[in-house]
């Protein structure tokens, strides 16, 4: 996002909003008890959990908000919810 | 010529593309004149009949933002309505210019005048200018737009004049011709509009990363106006014999003991009084507020460094608390000792005459001050 004159913008900038500063609490991945299932990607309200080469769940900390829905969700209880200090 | 219509022609002169706008007392007139305007084409004009004053301002917003020229007029109720609407209109950087003919807000219910609307709305981030008599009124217009949409300023502005004191007053105003205006005021130059073709949005989401800093560029736009405000005053004086370089006026000021502060048609009393009281052998002084917004206060503490006291009237009340000039000239002045002293006065209408002013000038000299002037100490238990 810059600070253009009149609070404007092209279409298509919403990345450009990193609402992942408004985070409190950040989800923290474990890879020895994720099962690959999918399902954290399946509920994240913001779409930023996506699988890496290896097939695992990686989120996007640029837009996680930290709702914790994935860890809730998590089937094999493999993310925890961290208190981020900033 | 009647104020109202004055102000009708000058707008007509400044060839607004767009106008909305609802009728209330006392602004009226100004808007049946430019219906009637725009209906018989002398103006190249869209004309939007609204249901609201939100919804007038509304459309004059996204007019501007489409790239036109807009004008809208209101006062009191009709601007408390506008308030949102007032701060996207300053956060989106649009230049419109809006007469606010200035009358009281309820309740109590009242038409006449004093400043609360306008002065209401100075921390909306629009420009504010006030009129002393007719002739101002209408060229305050021309002014306005051209520091509006200076791309070095582009805010909107208000043109506040004293309702029926000089919105329903006839006096000669001397009007300029279209080829006059055109070369003054040239076409309208958005610094970016709406277009299908390349589309863009005004007004978005900033995050607490953000919004600060849209803030400060929204002060500093206005705080760097003054010399945009002087240069264009300037230039009008250059063309057509009538200087506003002043964003504050001095009426007998050099070697002043008491300064008296106001704004509006206030000012022309103010005079009068100011020569009747030295020659009585007592030197009192006026400096005018034309700027309220933005504020020189530089341009006030060099004006007001000469003096024994400041007497400053306010025809507002931030209740609880003071007028609003007499907190900022306090504020100018702060760290120089030199007192000033605040009357609250003419609130909805209540007529401030030259024995007023004698008044307040006494009640200064004994450093009696911060008072509503002219309370009617019978009608309070």
């Amino acid at each position: 996002m810059a600070l253009n004159l009149g609070c404007t913008a092209k279409p298509g900038n919403a990345r450009d909003n990193k609402t992942g500063s408004w985070r409190v609490f950040k989800p923290e991945f474990i890879r020895e008890k994720c099962t690959q299932c999918g399902m954290c990607t399946i509920v994240c309200p913001e779409g930023c959990i996506s699988p890496d080469e290896d097939e695992f769940p990686v989120p996007d900390y640029d837009y996680c908000k930290g709702c914790g829905l994935c860890a809730e969700e998590c089937p094999s209880e493999a993310i925890e919810m961290k208190k981020e200090e900033k | 010529m009647e104020g109202s219509h004055a102000v009708a022609r000058a707008v007509t002169m400044c060839r607004p593309q767009v106008i909305a706008a609802y009728p209330i007392t006392p602004q009226t007139h100004i808007v049946e004149a430019l219906a009637e305007i725009v209906a018989n084409c002398e103006l190249d004009a869209d004309y939007i009949t609204v249901e609201s004053e939100f919804s007038a301002l509304s459309a004059c917003l996204g007019a501007s933002a489409a790239g036109s020229r807009v004008y809208s007029a209101t006062t009191s109720q009709g601007l408390a309505l506008m308030f949102e609407v007032c701060f996207n209109v300053a956060g989106m950087r649009q230049p419109v210019v809006m007469s606010i003919v200035n009358r009281a807000l309820g309740a109590p219910l009242s038409i006449w005048n004093d400043h609360q609307d306008s002065i209401s709305l100075r921390d909306s981030g629009w420009m504010q200018f006030y009129a002393e008599d007719n002739q101002e009124a209408t060229d305050l217009h021309y002014i306005a737009y051209k520091v509006a949409e200076d791309h070095r300023v582009l805010l909107p502005s208000f043109v506040c004049f004293d309702g029926f004191i000089l919105s329903h007053t006839y006096e000669p105003v001397d009007m300029l011709n279209q080829e006059q205006a055109d070369s003054y005021l040239p076409p309208f130059k958005p610094y970016h509009r709406l277009d299908a073709d390349d589309p863009i949005s005004f007004g978005l989401f900033a995050s607490p990363d953000y919004y600060q800093e849209f803030r400060y560029e929204n002060d500093q736009a206005l705080r760097s106006a003054q010399d945009v405000v002087a240069s264009c005053g300037r230039e009008f004086g250059e063309m057509f014999g009538r200087d506003y370089s002043g964003l504050v006026e001095a009426y007998r000021l050099d070697d002043a003991d008491t300064a008296i502060v106001a704004m509006g048609s206030l000012c022309g009393t103010v005079k009068d009084a100011i020569d009747e009281l030295r020659d009585a052998g007592k030197k009192v002084g006026l400096l005018k507020i034309r700027s309220f917004r933005p504020f020189p206060a530089e341009e006030i503490k060099s004006a007001l460094s000469g003096v024994s006291r400041v007497a400053v009237l306010d025809k507002n009340i931030s209740l609880g608390s003071k007028g609003a000039a007499c907190l900022e000239i306090r504020d100018a002045l702060y760290g120089s000792q030199i007192p000033v002293l605040g009357y609250v006065l003419a609130l909805g209408g209540r007529d401030v005459r030259k024995k007023d002013i004698a008044a307040i000038v006494d009640n200064a000299e004994k450093g009696r001050g911060d008072i509503f002037y002219g309370l009617r100490e019978e009608l309070l238990k």
